[in-house]
């Protein structure tokens, strides 16, 4: 059997597990796949998340990716990467480069087996902070030359490809060879606050084979978390698992303990279990009835005939499902043009899945990006210039008690963090 | 592309790695039980690997107690004639840092 294969019925433990610390964010970017903004009040405490690190050991999890929101706003946040760190699981974090001054710098420069992913979308600021928010580009080179100037050694840059930022490939290059960093791009899910931008933001199909010539020449130099698999059907397989590997090596667990198949499926259908639930994370891993019949043979649907099957997989999971797509079709960034068919044979009719965890702000802020403001107002509202009303999506939206513990989901409590 | 690679594992290979010499799993190294074989992680070089047979497991994991790659192979089964693979194989996992030359 080839590895490959091994890899779609599942492994022991997750190759690539993403742990989401918090909802909590400083920054509202217009795509965020998790929606976030805002604590969860029932976010793991301390002793859980330890708990679920002791676990994490104990199933030999070689590393985390740890995300969120931005997980260093906890206030626990550097108790628990050294923690981790110590019962040997290595730990990934993603940043928008807020708490990285120069004493922080310093310390990480300092510690084994950290890795550090600054987000940045754009390689200019109008670029970057139209979908991150105003000061956002400042604050990630900022982090960046403080990491540079205390020696860490190869931070990473992590891009999110749009149709805005494809252009800039080899200017992202450039700030990363400058700051002695690693660059690594990814695709842009309709995930989270995604689904409300995806129209907009979403590679052209030219930009796309754009992307794979780039990747074919510079594969071996840029990460790109294996999530450009749905392009190899242009050709060349790009380097990595060319597979979905939700729920077989892949999967998430959210700040509130909740297990998804994948970072880009907070969703109720792709919910497997609770960390909190009895027999904790493994048993989740190992046997809750999602992961096992995500597990099993997939037999391809629409895309069975197609002769780049083997290439492309049909695609990733939560890019069909977050458009309106059925999962056995086409993916909706199709390379041979099958998902733009489908999108468009959807009707006016069809409804796009809509997470129920959201902890997005509800009133944006002077930092939130223009892009948010655009989407985010009225529909019937003239689209001249920035809006700064929300769309009302919660009865008590406009009062001023709104979102204070009103909802089971969110106490409305607001780190005190720059932007915020 | 593929020229690179194949220059560099050819080096490694004929170059740096004596299975006439004893070795040893990188303490920086974790194996991972799989049921393929074992998955490996360098925690050094954040290198993710796959062992992908059991026999290569038990060469990998013996190779401490044994004089020489040679003889951990044979202690662990490994069939005459699948010999040169395993040493191909582990030339390669030489080459990555995953199994290191021992004192």
């Amino acid at each position: 059997m080839k590895l490959v294969d091994h890899f779609q019925y599942g492994l022991n433990s997750p190759i690539c597990l993403t742990w989401e610390l918090t909802y909590a964010c400083n920054l509202s970017c217009a795509h965020c796949l998790s929606s976030s903004g805002r604590r969860d009040p029932r976010e793991l405490s301390t002793a859980e998340a330890k708990a679920v690190i002791d676990e994490l050991q104990r199933m030999q999890v070689f590393y985390i990716n740890i995300g969120g929101g931005e997980p260093t706003v906890r206030p626990d946040f550097w108790e628990l990467l050294d923690y981790s760190i110590a019962h040997n699981v290595g730990v990934k974090f993603s940043t928008n480069g807020l708490k990285i001054d120069k004493k922080r710098a310093a310390q990480l420069a300092a510690t084994d087996y950290v890795d550090i992913q600054i987000s940045l979308d754009g390689a200019t600021p109008e670029v970057n902070d139209y979908v991150r928010g105003p000061g956002s580009y400042d604050m990630a080179i900022r982090a960046l030359e403080n990491l540079a100037e205390a020696g860490f050694a190869q931070p990473k840059i992590s891009v999110v490809m749009t149709r805005q930022n494809v252009d800039q490939l080899d200017e992202f290059k450039a700030i990363a060879d400058k700051y002695g960093a690693q660059l690594r791009i990814t695709r842009l899910r309709p995930s989270g606050r995604g689904a409300d931008v995806w129209d907009e933001l979403h590679p052209l199909p030219s930009q796309q084979k754009q992307m794979y010539d780039w990747l074919v020449d510079r594969g071996d130099q840029v990460l790109t978390g294996d999530s450009f698999f749905h392009l190899s059907a242009f050709g060349e397989a790009l380097p990595g698992l060319n597979l979905c590997g939700a729920g077989r090596v892949v999967c998430l667990i959210d700040p509130v303990g909740d297990v998804y198949a994948c970072p880009f499926a907070i969703h109720e259908n792709f919910l497997a279990g609770n960390v909190r639930d009895e027999g904790g994370f493994q048993r989740v891993w190992e046997s809750s009835d999602l992961f096992t019949e995500l597990r099993q043979p997939q037999t391809g649907g629409a895309c069975q005939s197609c002769m780049h099957y083997d290439a492309c997989q049909g695609g990733c999971m939560a890019a069909k499902f977050f458009t309106g797509l059925p999962l056995d079709g086409p993916d909706p960034e199709c390379v041979r043009g099958f998902g733009e068919q489908a999108l468009a044979a959807r009707g006016d009719d069809h409804v796009i899945p809509k997470s129920d965890v959201n902890h997005s702000r509800t009133k944006l802020g002077k930092k939130s990006p223009v892009l948010l403001q655009l989407s985010m107002g009225r529909p019937d509202a003239p689209s001249t210039g920035p809006r700064v009303s929300g769309r009302p999506d919660r009865a008590c939206e406009t009062s001023p008690l709104a979102g204070m513990g009103a909802s089971d989901t969110d106490s409305g409590l607001r780190l005190p963090v720059a932007g915020s | 592309m593929s020229t690179k690679s194949a220059e560099s594992a050819g080096a490694a290979g004929v170059g740096d790695f004596d299975p006439g010499a004893p070795y040893r799993c990188s303490p920086q190294v974790s194996l991972r039980p799989e049921p393929f074989g074992a998955l490996v992680y360098h925690f050094g070089t954040r290198k993710l690997s796959f062992l992908k047979t059991l026999p290569l497991v038990e060469v990998v994991k013996g190779l401490e107690d044994h004089p020489d790659v040679h003889s951990a192979i044979e202690a662990a089964g490994v069939e005459e004639a699948q010999r040169p693979a395993y040493l191909k194989a582990l030339a390669g996992l030489a080459a990555s840092g995953t199994i290191e030359a021992r004192q």
